[in-house]
């Protein structure tokens, strides 16, 4: 595990949420978000936790970046009063921050190095999905199948009697 | 060097404070969503730095947590996403704070 990509990595990701967080106009939002969620797939690689890197860059890159830019291409709207920034969220998002840092800070036993572990194969996840996570698995797939029939019910056309 | 479990958590904080910040303090719907998307990413990178870091990389019992997170994080966006679809079809606006109607 390199200092030098961590940094890349942590100033790339932590760029990307706050351009998404403070940039006036939707679709840059959208677009930066693309790029810290890059970052954080990237931090899984370093981790050592290649599938959930590649998860997230399916699902988020994948999925959830489309849907969020097809929603701002189909609800755009000309009145721009939109934009309105409420200021006394920077001040609890501050407090948020330095409230964990301060704490982060305070426990000693997280200043720990990573010991070198062996490869977490995708044979191993796929076995412990399907071994131990097997009644998890089934509700995820439950959970999503409800998730696409609630989300096409929400925004199919109510017919005009 | 090379990086604490320490460094990952503040990067980790700092990435959740962002989107915080995101959902308390902008005005449009899918922006709230950016932020909470922001938040529930912060977390998944927690729960793989502690599995990582931890005494026991053999069970990967942190990024288990990770991959069902990013699933419930899917059908979480795309319910929200048709929610901000159905509310804009109603009232034609997507400013949060324009949808009053409950307000007493």
């Amino acid at each position: 595990m390199s200092t030098v990509a961590f940094i890349v990595i942590a100033i790339l990701t932590l760029a990307g949420a706050l351009a998404a967080a403070l940039l006036p106009r939707l679709i840059h939002a959208a677009l930066c978000l693309v790029i810290a969620f890059v970052g954080i797939a990237a931090f899984f690689f370093l981790l050592g936790a290649e599938f959930v890197g590649l998860v997230q860059v399916f699902v988020y890159v994948g999925a959830v970046a489309v849907l969020i830019v097809f929603t701002i291409l189909l609800t755009r709207q000309t009145d721009e009063n939109t934009r309105g920034f409420n200021w006394s969220g920077i001040l609890i998002a501050l407090a948020v921050f330095s409230g964990l840092v301060w704490v982060i800070l305070q426990t000693p036993t997280l200043s720990i190095a990573a010991l070198p572990i062996e490869a977490l194969t995708v044979k191993r996840i796929g076995e412990v999905l399907m071994v131990d996570y097997i009644w998890p698995l089934q509700g995820v797939g439950l959970l999503l199948t409800a998730a696409l029939i609630g989300g096409l019910i929400l925004v199919m056309e109510e017919k005009r009697p | 060097m090379t990086p604490t479990l320490q460094l990952f958590l503040i990067v980790s904080a700092a990435l959740f404070s962002i989107g915080l910040l995101a959902a308390l303090s902008r005005r449009h719907a899918i922006f709230i969503l950016i932020g909470i998307e922001m938040m529930l990413a912060a977390a998944n990178l927690n729960f793989v730095a502690f599995w990582r870091f931890g005494p026991q990389t053999s069970s990967p019992t942190g990024v288990m947590v990770a991959i069902f997170s990013i699933a419930i994080a899917a059908a979480e966006a795309a319910v929200g996403l048709a929610l901000v679809i159905a509310v804009y079809r109603h009232y034609r606006t997507t400013n949060v704070d324009k949808l009053d109607q409950l307000k007493g």
